[in-house]
This record gives C-alpha cells, sequence and structure tokens, in this order.
C-alpha cells in the first residue's frame, strides 16, 4: 500500500510495523511455548512437587486472565480496555509457559486423553482438570464487580507477584527463572497501573472512592492467600526452585501499607477468608463461583476432546 | 497583506480545495473545506469507527470460551486491536470538530450507524474464523483504498489499520483451515459457520451502485475510491479459489466463472434482509447497543473520578 | 447534544521508533492527564514495547501554522491545531455560510 505521497509516517510503518511484530502482543511464541529451553528438572528437587508448584503459579495466571479478559469491551473508556487488554495477554504468556513447565516436569499430573487427541499438554491442563485440580488462589476466581473491584484485586495481586517473580529469576530451576525474568517486567507494570489507579480513585470523587473502599474491604481478606505456605511451595522453595510466600508477607505489607498510605485510606481490619477443614485454593477448594468459571471456560474444549484448533 | 476576515474568497477557497482533490492530494484538518465534505467524512469515519467498537462484542464473547490457550490468546489479541482501531478513527473524526464523547452519543441515540455484520449472532467458535476470514476479508476490499482517501487523518489511520487486519484475515483462515484438518464435528461447525456469513459479509459492501445515495459524490471527493458493486465483485473473485482451498461450499447455487467477464457471477444478497438490519430490525442489534450503552455508563463514575483527581493535582501542584 | 460534561482532555502522541530516529507523530489518544497519557500511549501505540520512547502533550497545547499565510480566514498569528466548532453548526470564523 505504498503512497504517491511520502509521508513521514511511512517511514514509521515499515520501521516499526513491518517484518517485525515482537511489541505486538500477539507477535512471538505461539506453537511451543518453550521451544529450544533446557526442561531438565534440577537435581535435588522433586518432579511431582516441581509440576504442582508450577501449576498453583500458572493457574494463578490463567484464572487471573480469564477474568480480566471479561472486561473487553467493558472497560470505562477504549484506553483501559487497551490496557486490561495487555496485562491479561501478559498474564496468559505466563500461563502458558508455567502449564507446559508442570507437563514437562511431570508428566502424570497431565489429564489422559481419548487416544490420539490431538490437544496440547498445556491445554490438556487448563481444559481437562476438574475444579479440585487447580491451585490457584481464590482471589483471582471471584467474579468480577465494578472498575474499582478490578484494581484493587489487581493491586493485590500484582503486589505479591512481583515480589515472588523478582526472587524467582534465582530459581534452581532454568524455565522458572526465565518466567520471572520476563514476568518481573510485566508485572511491575502491573502493578503500576493499579497502584496508579488506586489512588485516582481514591482522591477523585466522592463516589469513586466509596467505591474503592468497598472493594478493598471485599478482597481484604483473600490477600491472606497469597502470603501463605502450601506444604509444596516450602518443599520448592527448599530445594533452591521455588519461593516460600510467607517470606514475601513482610514486602507485600509494606507496599500496600505504602499505597494505602498515599491514597490516605485505612488498612481494612478483616481476617483472612476461612478455608474449608484449612483447605483453600492452593489445596484445590475454590469458591462456588470458580465451576461457573470453568463450565465457560472449558465448554468447547471439552466438547471436542480430539478436536483441532 | 490585509487581513480583513469579514470578505473571505469564498470562490478561491472552493478552487483551491477543488485544485487540492484534484492534484490527488490530501486535505488536512486546517485547510478550508466545504461543509458538506465535513459531514461525510465525519459519518463515514464515525460509521467506520462504530463499527470496530461494535464489532468487539461478537468475537469478545468468545474469548472466555477459546477452546487453546493459543487461541485465546490470537483472539483476545485481535479484539484488542478493534478497539485499538476504533480509537485511532475517534481521533481521524476529532480532528474535523467532533469529540469522541459526541460521536459516542450519537451512536447511542441510534443516530450514527456501524457496519450491518455486527448484528448477527456469533453462534459457535468457527464464527471466530469466519469473522476474520470473510468480514475481515470484506473489510480489507473496503480499507485498502481508503488508505488514499483524500482526507490526511483518516488515510493515517487506515494504513496502521491495515497493517493489523491483515493479521486478523490470517489468524481467521488459518483457524478454519486448522478445524477443517480437525474432526468431522469441526467440518460441519465450519460449514454451518460459512452458511450463515455468507451473504451478510456480501452485504457489508452496502447496496448495489444503483440504490447508493452516497457513493457518486464520496467517489467525486476522493473519499471513497472504488463502487460498492466493484468492491463487492472483488471480494467474491478474491474468496472463491479461499472457499475451495478451504474445502468449504460457498452457499450459492448461482456461484460460477464467467469465462466472457473474467469474474465470478454470484446471486442477489436479500436486501429486504439488509434494509431490516440498518434499520434496527436484525438478530442482534438492540443487544449490541445495550452493551455499549452499559459500558459507557458504567464507566462514567471512573472517568469522572479520573478528570477530578487530575483537577486536583494540577492544582496542588499551582500552590 | 448531553455529551460528557467533561471529556478527558485529548493528546498528541510521538514516538521514537528506535535509538537514531526522531519522534514521529503516530496518532492521540484522551487521558485525564500527563502522566496518564503516557500509560495509555504506551498501551496503545506501542502495544508495550519496551525501549521505545514516547512524548505526550495536550493537543490544545500545539500552535500551529496557518495552512496558508495568505489566507485570510484565519489570523496571521498562529492558532491551535484543532478548531473545535460544535458538529453541524457553522464556525463563527467563517461568515457567510
Amino acid at each position: 500500500m505504498s503512497d504517491d505521497h511520502g509521508s513521514v509516517f511511512d517511514g514509521l510503518i515499515d520501521g516499526d510495523l513491518g517484518g517485525d511484530s515482537s511489541q505486538w502482543a500477539f507477535g512471538t511464541g505461539f506453537e511451543d511455548p518453550l521451544a529450544g529451553v533446557d526442561t531438565t528438572v534440577p537435581a535435588g528437587t522433586d518432579p511431582a512437587e516441581l509440576a504442582a508448584y508450577c501449576l498453583m503459579l500458572g493457574d494463578d495466571a490463567l484464572i487471573m486472565s480469564q477474568r480480566l479478559a471479561e472486561w473487553c469491551s467493558r472497560a470505562p473508556d477504549l484506553e483501559e480496555d487497551i490496557a486490561l487488554a495487555n496485562i491479561a495477554l501478559d498474564l496468559l504468556g505466563q500461563a502458558r509457559l508455567l502449564l507446559a513447565r508442570a507437563a514437562a516436569a511431570d508428566p502424570g499430573a497431565v489429564p489422559v486423553l481419548p487416544e490420539g487427541s490431538p490437544v496440547p499438554a498445556e491445554d490438556a491442563l487448563a481444559f481437562f482438570r476438574e475444579a479440585g485440580a487447580f491451585r490457584n488462589v481464590r482471589l483471582a476466581e471471584v467474579p468480577n464487580g465494578d472498575f474499582a473491584h478490578a484494581v484493587v484485586r489487581l493491586l493485590l495481586f500484582s503486589v505479591a507477584r512481583l515480589a515472588l517473580l523478582e526472587r524467582l529469576r534465582g530459581s534452581a530451576d532454568a524455565v522458572l527463572a526465565a518466567v520471572a525474568g520476563k514476568g518481573v517486567k510485566e508485572v511491575a507494570y502491573h502493578r503500576d497501573w493499579a497502584g496508579r489507579w488506586f489512588l485516582t480513585l481514591a482522591q477523585g470523587t466522592e463516589e469513586s472512592r466509596r467505591r474503592l473502599v468497598t472493594a478493598l474491604d471485599a478482597l481484604w481478606p483473600l490477600l491472606d492467600e497469597l502470603v501463605t505456605a502450601h506444604p509444596v511451595e516450602v518443599s520448592v522453595a527448599r530445594a533452591g526452585a521455588g519461593v516460600d510466600p510467607a517470606s514475601l508477607r513482610g514486602e507485600v505489607d509494606a507496599v500496600l501499607d505504602q499505597v494505602l498510605a498515599v491514597s490516605g485510606v485505612d488498612r481494612p481490619d478483616r481476617p483472612p477468608l476461612a478455608g474449608v477443614a484449612g483447605r483453600t485454593g492452593r489445596h484445590g477448594t475454590h469458591t462456588e463461583a470458580f465451576g461457573l468459571l470453568l463450565a465457560e471456560m472449558q465448554v468447547v474444549a471439552r466438547a471436542h476432546p480430539n478436536g483441532r484448533w | 497583506m490585509t487581513t480583513t476576515p469579514a470578505e473571505p474568497d469564498m470562490e478561491g477557497l472552493q478552487e483551491a480545495f477543488d485544485a487540492t482533490i484534484a492534484r490527488n492530494d490530501r486535505i488536512e484538518p486546517r485547510d478550508w473545506m466545504p461543509d458538506a465534505y465535513r459531514r461525510t467524512l465525519v459519518r463515514q469515519i464515525a460509521q467506520h469507527a462504530h463499527s470496530e467498537i461494535i464489532g468487539m462484542q461478537p468475537e469478545g464473547a468468545w474469548i472466555g470460551r477459546a477452546p487453546s490457550l493459543r487461541r485465546k490468546a490470537i483472539l483476545l489479541a485481535k479484539v484488542q486491536d478493534e478497539a485499538g482501531h476504533g480509537l485511532y478513527l475517534y481521533s481521524a473524526c476529532e480532528t474535523l470538530g467532533v469529540s469522541r464523547a459526541e460521536l459516542t452519543e450519537l451512536l447511542l441515540a441510534g443516530r450514527q450507524k456501524y457496519s450491518s455484520i455486527f448484528n448477527y449472532p456469533t453462534l459457535s467458535y468457527a464464527d471466530v474464523g469466519t469473522i476474520g476470514w470473510l468480514v475481515d476479508g470484506a473489510a480489507i476490499c473496503n480499507q485498502v483504498p481508503l488508505c488514499r482517501t483524500s482526507y490526511g487523518p483518516y488515510g493515517r489511520a487506515m494504513i496502521r489499520i491495515c497493517k493489523e487486519e491483515s493479521f486478523h484475515q490470517r489468524q481467521g483462515y488459518e483457524l478454519l483451515m486448522t478445524m477443517m484438518r480437525g474432526t468431522d464435528a469441526q467440518r460441519e461447525m465450519v460449514q454451518e459457520s460459512v452458511d450463515r456469513f455468507w451473504w451478510p459479509s456480501l452485504m457489508m459492501f452496502g447496496p448495489p451502485d444503483a440504490q447508493s445515495t452516497n457513493t457518486e459524490r464520496s467517489m467525486a471527493w476522493g473519499v471513497k475510491r472504488n463502487s460498492n458493486d466493484e468492491l463487492r465483485q472483488k471480494f467474491v473473485d478474491m474468496t472463491v479459489p479461499q472457499a475451495e482451498a478451504l474445502g468449504v461450499t460457498l452457499p450459492d447455487p448461482e456461484l460460477r466463472w464467467n469465462e466472457e467477464r473474467g469474474h465470478y457471477d454470484f446471486g442477489e444478497p436479500d436486501w429486504d434482509e439488509f434494509a431490516a438490519v440498518i434499520r434496527g430490525d436484525g438478530p442482534c442489534n438492540a443487544q449490541r447497543l445495550a452493551h455499549r450503552r452499559a459500558a459507557h455508563e458504567d464507566g462514567a463514575w471512573v472517568r469522572e473520578a479520573a478528570t477530578a483527581f487530575a483537577e486536583r493535582s494540577a492544582g496542588e501542584a499551582a500552590r | 447534544m448531553s455529551a460528557d460534561r467533561r471529556e478527558w482532555p485529548l493528546y498528541e502522541v510521538f514516538v521514537r521508533g528506535k535509538r537514531g530516529l526522531n519522534h514521529v507523530h503516530v496518532g492521540s489518544l484522551h487521558a485525564p492527564d500527563d502522566a496518564m497519557a503516557l500509560r495509555h500511549a504506551r498501551d496503545v501505540y506501542t502495544r508495550r514495547n519496551e525501549g521505545v520512547s514516547i512524548w505526550v502533550v495536550r493537543a490544545d497545547a500545539i500552535t500551529a501554522s496557518s495552512p496558508d499565510e495568505k489566507d485570510p480566514l484565519f489570523a496571521p498569528n498562529g492558532d491551535k491545531v484543532y478548531r473545535h466548532p460544535t458538529f453541524y453548526e457553522i464556525p463563527e470564523n467563517v461568515p457567510h455560510m
């Protein structure tokens, strides 16, 4: 579509949007997310535990992404629609790597599909596990509310995840270290986006402040799960491949206190959301809404277990 | 040089405008332009922008159900692009003196249109592929010539959009190709989807030239570069071999190669159905507008809060 | 017309695609303030490409030359990039229309 009237814009197009599409969210690494990466399980790490650990981090990202993507075409303005989709795409990318890593570490973790099914392992994990096999925190799965709810959820989530990924860059597992290295940059942006909107809504109008405080109260009890260790996390951390989330508690508190102070919002005085006989999302015990989320997410894939997409 | 704004040389301005168009050169925002040219542009660009934004809905409905993580990422990125395209086009429209908020109000009040195709429902995942292949394919036929449209900001927005649209069409066709290599149920799903979208896709080029009220003047002004029927023929000629490669049947018994014309002959779309959809009586008109209205109204408190925050911050900085 | 009472202001976006190039105008967007405009520009016009440099400036802060210096319709001084007449109404500075 060369233009007979040369414009400065043409050069930009050729330079930036031509052959190299790496800046576009859909640009890279779709076929095999772990192509060319050494997937040997490091010595001293139990493969099944490493797989379970990858599922915890991967499911967090996948389910957050699923909820964020529900905002598509519903955001307060086009600019925020695009921003929320970018965040959802980043987390979806992290989920794919982590699920693929789980499958490579322990093929036994992957649901068995009919003979000859072409469904790749990452999709078998995402679309053919039952709710009880998902290891995500409940914060990721609770249904969407208003925009303040989205901001608060992402703030709590990304503050904890950034603290985790920063440490995970030193993982003994090369794949996890690489995922963390890429993810730190992404989640730093998510945290920044959420923090900025938190402040904006806190100091915007009376209405926005009321909504923000309501969302914070509702979601605060779900924060604790992100900084509470499951035995698998403790074990994988001890082997040098993972991070004990309990060790993040101080940093998460400090960062959130800072955001709250700048915004002039009180820290909610709410106890952690109870589990069922001590079991929470990390154990596979979820909220009522989670079954509905999976029903939607998995419906097409499950109708075609031998399908090619 | 005297500057007496009371007596502008209207004839001179019109001549300069006509000469710019005749040179195939671009009109830019601060150039003088006839009011009817401005109105035509606003109508066309706004309709195009609204189509991108409303067009997010039929495909967006399947993001949550995408059957593989790869497809989920592709679809989300694609629908996100549509938000971007709408944004570029609203910006082009703003250079003509009408704000995005005003255009949104006109859309929600039913006073501006969007493409009729988005008033059809998406009923299976194959529709994601079919929309990419047929609907985006038709859109590309319409849009590539608009990169050379006479209004500069519109043309520049279209260049950017066309670059991204080619990815949209490719991903759609590739999805259908993959599904056709899958199970019998998937092949049936593809054929059923193509059956539903073929005729509405042909309608996307607008009414036949003989009935099109706006085409002639728009072409004279270089706002439009090809007639509806020309583009429709081009689309059919382009699509038939693609359908053969895919292994699907296009649902038109009159479709055959005409050696003499060097084009495919094809049947007449149901123009009564087209008129009904345009009038607001398609299967999804009310649903699409209600969705858009809800998003706009639900977001009002957020937009107001951000404005209030910005004003407060600016006030504090000034002190 | 009951458009949003206070729409976010319009910003112009300039991107340096890579080192050694000028910042080039790539488009516009709306944002409540400068900081948010920068974020939006990154999301909308670079889809988060690391390492590019972005400028944003409020459209109403740009002073533009007239298309034709002899044109009597425009004041000899610079003008704003965009005029915003209410649509379907004739701009006040164009008489006899």
